[in-house]
């Protein structure tokens, strides 16, 4: 009878157990690191609850709203053919690739009051830099590839022939955009649009370049660590990676049920 | 009411060439070819999926080359895999209705649904209904939108066999209630069963239109000699010659001798299997027809054994085993095959 793992599975599960505890270890270890009275003491600080909520809530407006425009961009990409398209699939994921400093860089300069977005922000009232409008921008910056390829991917999955299905029925272009594509690629499209979240939320790079303040989780993270050290940074971490942790979970029974 | 007319399309490597056809009101016309020749690219091009290089579609008297897709008004109903998933049966069938906002929903999707005897479904999603349950819904979905034509893409072929005489018995009740349809398929018996007039589409063009007893009792191309049970079918030209009654069927470079009263010209000759005599020596006969030639494949017939053998074209004698036996046939052997003059079947 052949054995069920052969030496060199075993020699395989020992290495990936390793990588594994390298990445269990840390987080398990800001865990244990963390007592239950001063976790509850990060609760109770308004700052720490601040920056938790303005990290979610700033992410997850930047992600409402460049779903409108990254949604469209990844049907083309799914369903055209168009010059140059392998570049503009190559653009998308530029973001992924630069530092993420270098990238608050580059958006600042776009936000800046000199810039064409800035003049149009001020005569709407709004000053990116240092402002939640800033923190989104940054944010959207770094994480939008993630929507992006997560519709362009659950786009290309629904089958041509339903569309034009939907178009012999009498349906208009759009009507069969809304009432089949969507419908049909609405899981990876969630999926796209939670990874897009979590991701925003977590930058620190872009987000600190834009707006020291008002804090984000990871600046405020980041602001302890420097100005007090780790024992005062650690629950205020624990605290934001398990809500991190909350979304991972959610998304993974997203993915689940697809 | 459909008229197709020289109409030419390339997609990649594929073409269709100069095909023209008309689909009269009420007729039940079938496309009738292999796989891969192009059939269901000419009903996506007429249902406006695809852009024709030239030619023109009409639909009762309109050119609808550039009306758009949505307003061709013309349903098409593939294999498999056309239904919305995500909707029940219900929507699915209300799904034109509501694309054309039109009233009274309720009582359109239940006649349809009842017309295609699926009126028991309508809470289902399509991943659980049957083969025949999911064509009958697509059925219903078309009689729904009132198309003026429905398109119908080898709708039987991906169905179990109960399932498809209830369907061709329900797909002959809607055609005679007046609908009309262009149904292609590569089986020929379908295409029996079903049309009031078929066109035979080979590489890419459609070869010969017309009803199907003319089609299957003259077939006019190898394809439909096949389907029929002929064997052995030849294309070529017919020439009288300066002696004797028996004329010359001139095909490669092969002639055969023909008892016929067909005119001088293009066309098709056939033999009867049971018509060729093998021989090891040639004999001295009444047959007409003495070729040498060398023995190919030997395969089992409806009857007894079929000889595949290589007189510069291949033609098949129906042989039994005791014959086999006692002239030792096998593949690669030389042998003699005859036939009578009256035994090629002309068509011009």
């Amino acid at each position: 009878m052949t054995p069920r793992y052969s030496p060199l599975h075993l020699i395989f599960a020992f290495l990936g157990g390793v990588v594994l505890l390298f990445i269990v270890a840390p987080i398990a270890g800001m865990y244990l690191h963390t007592s239950f009275g001063s976790a509850m003491e990060a609760l109770g600080s308004d700052d720490v609850r601040d920056s938790i909520w303005l990290s979610l809530w700033v992410s997850m407006a930047g992600t409402v709203l460049f779903s409108f425009l990254a949604i469209p961009l990844a049907y083309l990409l799914a369903r055209k053919t168009f010059p140059f398209k392998n570049l503009v699939n190559a653009l998308i994921d530029i973001p992924l690739v630069i530092p993420h400093s270098a990238a608050g860089i580059a958006v600042l300069g776009i936000l800046t009051r000199d810039s064409l977005l800035g003049k149009t922000g001020e005569f709407l009232g709004i000053r990116f830099v240092g402002h939640p409008a800033g923190i989104m921008m940054a944010m959207a910056f770094v994480s939008i590839p993630f929507l992006i390829n997560a519709a362009r991917d659950g786009f290309a999955a629904v089958p041509v022939r339903l569309e034009q299905v939907g178009l012999t029925l009498g349906a208009s272009p759009w009507r069969v955009f809304r009432t089949i594509s969507l419908p049909l690629a609405w899981r990876p499209i969630l999926t796209g649009f939670i990874l897009m979240w979590a991701r925003g939320m977590s930058e620190f790079g872009a987000v600190v370049i834009i707006a020291y303040n008002p804090q984000t989780a990871p600046v405020l993270i980041f602001e302890r660590f420097t100005s007090y050290g780790l024992k005062y940074a650690v629950p205020a971490a624990t605290l934001f990676v398990s809500v991190c942790l909350l979304i991972f979970i959610l998304l993974r029974i997203v993915r689940r049920k697809g | 009411m459909l008229t197709v007319s020289n109409l030419s399309l390339r997609l990649g490597s594929f073409e269709l060439k100069n095909i023209s056809f008309t689909v009269e009101r009420g007729a039940y016309f079938v496309l009738l070819g292999l796989s891969g020749v192009g059939k269901t690219v000419l009903l996506e091009t007429i249902a406006g999926l695809h852009q024709p290089l030239s030619g023109t579609i009409t639909l009762r008297g309109k050119n609808i080359a550039d009306t758009p897709i949505p307003e061709r008004n013309i349903s098409i109903v593939y294999q498999d895999a056309d239904l919305f998933p995500h909707l029940t049966v219900y929507e699915n069938i209300a799904y034109p209705l509501r694309s054309r906002r039109k009233k009274s929903i309720d009582d359109v999707v239940r006649t349809a649904s009842q017309r295609t005897g699926i009126e028991t479904h309508l809470h289902r999603k399509p991943d659980t209904l049957s083969g025949g349950e999911y064509q009958r819904v697509a059925l219903a979905r078309g009689l729904a939108s009132e198309s003026d034509i429905f398109l119908l893409d080898e709708p039987l072929s991906s169905i179990d066999a109960p399932s498809k005489s209830g369907l061709r018995a329900l797909l002959r009740q809607l055609h005679r209630s007046g609908i009309t349809i262009l149904h292609v398929t590569h089986d020929y018996e379908e295409a029996l069963s079903l049309a009031t007039m078929i066109g035979i589409m080979e590489d890419g063009g459609l070869t010969h239109c017309a009803p199907p007893a003319e089609i299957f009792q003259h077939p006019k191309s190898k394809f439909v000699a096949h389907f029929t049970g002929v064997k052995n079918y030849f294309r070529g030209e017919l020439r009288s010659r300066p002696e004797g009654d028996c004329k010359g069927f001139h095909t490669g470079k092969i002639v055969f001798s023909a008892l016929t009263d067909e005119q001088d010209g293009e066309a098709f000759l056939t033999i009867g299997p049971e018509e060729i005599t093998l021989a090891n020596e040639q004999e001295q006969s009444s047959n007409r027809n003495h070729f040498r030639g060398t023995i190919t494949d030997i395969a089992p017939g409806r009857l007894g054994l079929e000889a595949t053998i290589d007189i510069g074209e291949e033609i098949i004698a129906a042989i039994s085993a005791d014959a086999k036996q006692a002239l030792r046939l096998e593949i690669g052997k030389s042998v003699w095959i005859s036939f009578k003059a009256s035994a090629c079947k002309l068509y011009s």
